[in-house]
C-alpha cells in the first residue's frame, strides 16, 4: 500500500517534480484522484505524475489502477487531449485492473503543456 | 495543464497563500483561484466562484455539487501547530506532528529549552508567549499546545489562542491543576464558552503515560477535533477510570 499523505500538505512535491521533468525536456502526464466512492486507497487530489521515460511519481491507487492510468497517460502525452477515467467494480475494466478492493475511483489524467 | 498555471500555483504554495486549480473535467479547461483572484482559460460564473472559494474554506477537494463536471483542488498551506513549552513532550510531539503534515512552531522564551540543539528541525518563535502567539495569528487551520506547566508561560498564551480561531487548543496539566488555571483566566475576563475550548487535561484517553505516549494522545485528539470525528467510548484500557486523559502523566 502506498504510504498516505497527510490531507492537506507535507507530503512530496509532486507538480515540482512534474516541472523538473519538463524543464529536462520530457514529455510529462499529470493524473489526480477527483472522486471516490465506497472504500479507495488514496483520497481525492491524490495524484501520479509520469514522463515519457515511464518514471512515475506518487499514486492514485494501491498500485491496483496505475498501468491502466499510465497506459492512457502516454497516448495523452503524444498529444491526445485530457481524459476522465473511471474504474470500479461495476465496470467489466475493474476486474482487469484488479480494483477489487469495493471501491470506484474516477482520476483526470492531463499533459503538462 | 497550461505550464504558466502550474507556475503559478507553485509561486502560490510557496507563498503558503491558499490556493484552488479548478478542472472542467469535460474539456480539460483550468483556472487557478488564489485571493479571490482567477486566472486560466476557464470561466466560472459567480455561483460556481463562491462554490470553490466555499470549498478553499472547507479545505475540501472533490467535484462541486452545483456541476460535478468542475473540479476543484484545493492547495491549502499545511496545516500549523503552535507548541508553547520546548519539553520533553514536545521533543515527541515535534516529529509526530511533522509526519502528519502539520508545519510546527515552537513558543518558548526559554534558550536553554529552546534551541536548535534540542529542536533541529523545527522554527524557533522569539519573544514571550502572547507576542509571538500574536505575532503567529492562530488561524482555523492552526492548533495551539501548552506545555510549559507555568503559569507565567501558559497563560499569557491561552489569553491570545482562546480569542483566536484556532481549531485545537489544548493545555497540559491534572484537572486540579487546570481547574486552578480556568480560575486565573476568568480572572484576566475571559468567558466561560471560551475557556470551554481548551481541552484539558490535554490527550485523548489512552492511559498515556511517557511523553512520546502523551504527544500521540495529543494528536490523536487534534486529529478528532480537525476531523469532527465524535470521541471515542470504547476500548479503555483496564482498570482506568472513565474520562481519564494522559493526565495521570501530567
Amino acid at each position: 500500500m502506498a504510504k498516505q499523505e497527510p490531507i492537506t500538505a507535507g507530503a512530496a512535491d509532486l507538480l515540482a517534480e512534474a516541472l523538473r521533468w519538463r524543464d529536462e525536456g520530457h514529455s510529462v502526464a499529470v493524473a489526480t484522484v477527483v472522486s471516490t466512492w465506497g472504500s479507495s486507497p488514496r483520497p481525492v487530489g491524490s495524484q501520479l505524475i509520469v514522463d515519457d521515460q515511464l518514471r512515475l511519481q506518487g499514486s492514485v491507487s494501491g498500485g491496483c489502477i496505475e498501468g491502466a492510468v499510465v497506459h492512457e497517460a502516454q497516448a495523452i502525452m503524444a498529444g491526445a487531449p485530457g481524459k476522465l477515467l473511471e474504474f470500479g467494480v461495476s465496470d467489466e475494466q475493474a476486474w482487469e485492473v484488479g480494483l477489487a478492493c469495493g471501491g470506484t475511483i474516477r482520476v483526470f489524467v492531463e499533459a503538462v503543456e | 495543464m497550461k505550464r504558466a498555471l502550474l507556475e503559478a500555483l507553485q509561486a502560490a504554495r510557496r507563498a503558503k497563500r491558499p490556493a484552488a486549480l479548478v478542472t472542467d473535467l469535460r474539456d480539460g479547461q483550468q483556472a487557478l483561484i488564489v485571493d479571490s483572484d482567477r486566472q486560466g482559460d476557464l470561466a466560472l460564473d459567480a455561483g460556481l466562484f463562491a462554490a470553490v472559494e466555499a470549498a478553499i474554506q472547507a479545505d475540501r477537494s472533490g467535484p462541486l455539487a452545483e456541476d460535478d463536471g468542475i473540479f476543484v483542488h484545493v492547495f491549502n498551506p499545511p496545516l500549523r501547530l503552535i507548541t508553547v513549552g520546548a519539553v520533553h513532550i514536545s521533543q515527541a510531539l515535534v516529529p509526530m506532528a511533522q509526519l502528519a503534515g502539520y508545519e510546527v512552531l515552537m513558543v518558548d522564551p526559554r534558550k536553554a529549552w529552546a534551541n536548535t540543539e534540542r529542536f533541529p528541525d523545527v522554527t524557533l518563535v522569539e519573544g514571550w508567549p502572547d507576542e509571538a502567539l500574536r505575532s503567529l495569528q492562530p488561524d482555523h487551520r492552526t492548533a495551539v499546545v501548552v506545555l510549559t506547566h507555568d503559569p507565567k508561560l501558559d497563560d499569557p498564551a491561552l489569553t491570545v489562542a482562546l480569542r483566536s480561531p484556532a481549531f485545537y487548543i489544548g493545555a497540559l496539566g491534572s484537572r486540579k491543576t487546570h481547574g486552578k488555571r480556568l480560575d486565573r483566566l476568568r480572572g484576566e475576563g475571559l468567558e466561560e464558552a471560551a475557556l470551554a475550548r481548551i481541552h484539558g487535561p490535554i490527550g485523548l484517553a489512552i492511559g498515556a503515560k511517557s511523553p512520546a505516549e502523551i504527544a500521540i494522545a495529543i494528536l490523536a485528539q487534534m486529529t478528532q477535533v480537525l476531523h469532527g470525528a465524535s470521541p471515542l467510548v470504547k476500548a479503555r484500557p483496564p482498570g482506568q477510570r472513565q474520562g481519564q486523559g494522559a493526565e495521570a502523566a501530567q
